[in-house]
């Protein structure tokens, strides 16, 4: 088996308008971890989940994913590997019918409509949405949404999981019905880049900390979560 | 997060920078006029008028090479008038791939391709050194229709974030479009023009939804449907004057190669 | 030949005076028509939603597929705005997103820019429409069949802009009528396949999502009628003007020449494809005729014909005035 689900090299990336946004990230993931980067906004924890399957490409440094450099020609074995939720569910669901944004994945590797069906029926019935295949996507709540986008990329069956945000925008209770979720999630390995620091607290073992592009502490939820000078120096609060 | 370049324009403080933008604007077309006018076989205006781009380019602090090789984007469409190498009638120069290419033939396409190489110049010293929000404001009192200087003001305001969307949109595409070793993947290609139609559905939900919202906004703060004129000093002879130099320039060049 | 995407924006240099003249002409002409349109249909809403959506149109130029060998299959966009907030409101739309390209980042001349913002805002949205409405009305309305009238309008629009596109390089001067129009409509035929696609997809993710957007601007009995008759008229327009693009100077002469010097050695000049030499006078007619034939079976043959026929007939769906201000 691989010894990292992921490893990031000295990574640095800047926008075309020469904004350094990640300076010489390093750090490696191990399979089923569950790790939280926290930051505020701007510090680059979006930037660098966009990374992890390719979207934005690096000026410098390496990811490799699963023991797979990442390259042109490995890419696309790599988002195979890696399903990345966006922030906006809006921003994911572009098929009329939940069925079809949750087909999507599967159908697009080229699975059997029995296959994909069958990975749909799981998918919704993992994010408890069973129902929900003939609905219109469009005009469901955000809790919905984000239930059917995160549906969306577990029909992929990836063994890495990046969520972006993934409690933001939500009212108290599905919030409370996403943490409840997202728990159950032990055969993959979660990177969830978050401001909600109780979520980070009650799903992630480790924590790792983005400030201005670069990592600034990473360890235990435990030493950092609770260490209010670590999180004051960093623009964050003590969950 | 990303940031999209979305203008040319290049603040500085040159002296084109510094015109009226409705000066730069009529002098812009009254310069490509003066390009299209150049009469066939006239070679020697193509570098005259080249140089008085440079010039310019060189006042603007954009630099003439930048803008030669940027005008050099309209080329392909050059294309469009290969035909007339082969179809325009004189003496046969060449021959290519069982095809003849006649002198007219070259002396047409090239003079094409100068007008259309210099005549993005021109449009390119425009956008370089008139802000955009300037330039809508000069059209808008050259009379063109206030509604719809409005209408862009406001498609040039939500460009940004739309184009944002569209991309979010393409990369969420993306993430899911993981294929596995040796797997064949894609879907079949109405399938992918079904997904990309629905993107597309999407996009013009939210956004049709915004101007829903975008109109409330406006009503709140006293919007009316009637379009604010925003004032316009009278335009004097100082601010005119410069901008006629290159103008009579081109116009000299144009008397000399007709001599 | 030309690159796999929608070529139709003319650089200046390409359009000679006179000819973009008449372009900016016959643009601020419809403009006007346009802004006095909307201003009826949608009253102060106008500004905001015509601003968003030329932001929109822009930005949904973005989102392709692969179709083939690197190639991508994308959208213009007229006729589905057309489709969901009526002709007119298309023309303002379009004219800003043309007028931006070419502002903005020099896509398209500015002198050319009357021309580029005919071809593809109001020639493609209006071919679009008349098609859609016409076919709508033959078929009465029928759900599915407003998919099938869609793509068939996206298609037709894309192809007339570039027929339309090829006839003014050709009345300029720029191109040889006889080899552009073949090689424009022929890849447009290939493009607007893309755009018939993507247009049908579109409309079916927002009659499931949003029906209501929909209902607001279908074409009525009346209107549609309308539209056909201005989809034909300009059609038989382009028939029309379409002989002027092979009588350019160079192009009586070389067919006179043609004619006058077949049975004596051919200079080489005149020498095409080995194919074209003679049938050089068949391709004048060709032309003529191909843009014709298009132009009247498209528009004419399938709707205005069978919309008679179809007059007796019940019209289904709710009876809409034209003047209904959407929400």
């Amino acid at each position: 088996m691989n010894e990292n689900h992921i490893e990031v090299m000295d990574l640095s990336f800047h926008y075309p308008d020469r904004h350094l946004a990640l300076k010489n990230l390093s750090f490696q993931v191990a399979p089923y971890e569950k790790v939280a980067l926290v930051g505020m906004n701007g510090s680059g924890k979006s930037t660098l989940l966009l990374h992890l399957n390719g979207i934005l490409r690096a000026t410098s440094g390496a990811i490799t994913v699963c023991d797979v450099p990442l390259s042109d020609a490995s890419i696309d074995q790599i988002r195979a590997w890696v399903g990345l939720l966006f922030q906006n569910p809006d921003d994911q669901l572009f098929s009329p019918h939940v069925y079809e944004d949750v087909a999507f994945a599967p159908r697009y590797m080229g699975l059997s409509e029995a296959e994909v069906k069958e990975r749909v029926s799981q998918a919704l019935l993992t994010v408890g949405m069973s129902d929900y295949g003939s609905r219109v996507s469009f005009h469901l709540s955000t809790g919905e949404k984000k239930r059917i986008a995160l549906a969306s990329i577990l029909s992929a069956d990836t063994r890495i999981l990046a969520l972006d945000e993934p409690s933001a925008g939500l009212d108290p209770r599905s919030r409370r019905n996403l943490i409840k979720l997202l728990k159950n999630f032990t055969d993959q390995t979660v990177l969830i880049s978050t401001h909600d620091m109780r979520l980070a607290a009650e799903l992630c073992s480790r924590i790792i900390v983005l400030d201005g592009g670069q990592i600034v502490a990473d360890g235990s939820a435990e030493t950092i979560l609770y260490n209010e000078e670590l999180m004051e120096k960093h623009g964050l609060e003590v969950p | 997060m990303n940031s999209i370049i979305l203008q040319r324009y290049e603040s500085r403080d040159s002296f084109l920078h510094q015109l009226d933008a409705r000066v730069k604007f009529i002098t812009t077309l009254l310069m490509i006029i003066g390009i299209l006018l150049t009469p066939q076989n006239s070679w020697i205006a193509y570098p005259l008028l080249w140089t008085v781009l440079g010039i310019l380019a060189t006042i603007a602090e954009i630099g003439a090479w930048r803008i030669s090789r940027l005008a050099g984007l309209a080329l392909p469409f050059a294309l469009a008038g290969i035909t007339l190498l082969v179809t325009t009638p004189g003496n046969p120069i060449t021959e290519f791939a069982g095809l003849t290419i006649t002198d007219n033939g070259l002396a047409r396409f090239l003079a094409i391709l100068f007008k259309s190489w210099l005549s993005m110049q021109v449009a390119l010293l425009l956008a370089f050194t008139t802000d955009f929000t300037d330039l809508l404001w000069a059209l808008e009192n050259l009379h063109f229709p206030a509604t719809l200087i409005t209408v862009i003001g406001l498609m040039y305001r939500y460009l940004f974030t739309l184009k944002d969307e569209a991309q979010r949109l393409l990369q969420a595409r993306v993430a899911r479009s993981g294929r596995h070793e040796g797997g064949k993947s894609g879907g079949s290609l109405l399938w992918r023009a079904q997904i990309t139609g629905g993107m597309v559905g999407n996009l013009f939900l939210r956004s049709y939804e915004r101007s829903e919202r975008v109109y409330a906004a406006m009503l709140a703060r006293g919007y009316n449907g009637h379009i604010r004129h925003r004032e316009a000093p009278p335009l004097t002879w100082q601010m005119i004057a410069p901008a006629t130099i290159p103008v009579i320039l081109f116009l000299i060049i144009q008397i000399i190669v007709r001599l | 030949m030309l690159p796999p995407i929608l070529a139709l924006h003319i650089p200046d240099g390409f359009l000679d005076i006179p000819v973009s003249t008449v372009g900016w002409v016959l643009f601020l002409f419809v403009l006007a028509f346009a802004l006095r349109q909307t201003r009826q249909q949608f009253g102060e809403r106008q500004t905001p939603l015509m601003g968003i959506l030329a932001a929109f149109v822009f930005a949904a130029q973005m989102l392709n597929f692969p179709v083939a060998g690197g190639t991508s299959g994308h959208l213009l966009g007229a006729t589905l705005v057309a489709i969901f907030v009526g002709p007119w409101a298309m023309v303002i739309v379009m004219t800003c997103v043309v007028g931006i390209q070419s502002l903005l980042f020099q896509d398209g001349g500015l002198l050319a820019m009357g021309f580029n913002i005919v071809n593809m805002g109001i020639i493609s949205g209006f071919v679009g429409y008349a098609v859609y409405s016409g076919i709508n009305k033959l078929l009465h309305n029928n759900p599915s069949a407003q998919l099938i009238s869609a793509g068939i309008g996206a298609w037709s629009s894309v192809v007339i802009a570039s027929i339309a596109t090829a006839l003014e390089l050709a009345i300029s001067g720029t191109s040889s009528f006889a080899l552009a129009l073949p090689a424009m409509a022929g890849i447009h035929a290939v493009i607007g396949i893309g755009e018939a696609l993507i247009t049908v997809a579109a409309l079916v993710f927002v009659r499931q999502t949003r029906p209501d957007l929909l209902e607001a601007n279908a074409p009525t009995a009346n209107t549609g009628s309308r539209w056909i008759v201005v989809g034909l008229v300009i059609a038989l327009l382009l028939t029309v003007v379409s002989p002027l693009a092979n009588p350019n100077p160079d192009g009586l002469e070389r067919v006179a020449e043609d004619n006058g010097f077949i049975s004596k050695a051919q200079e080489p000049a005149y020498t095409l494809l080995p194919d074209y030499t003679v049938p050089f006078i068949e391709s004048e007619i060709f032309t003529t005729i191909l843009a014709g034939v298009f132009g009247v079976l498209v528009v004419a043959g399938v709707s205005l014909g069978m919309g008679k026929f179809s007059e007796k007939k019940q019209i289904s769906g709710s009876d809409h005035t034209e003047q209904t201000a959407s929400s």
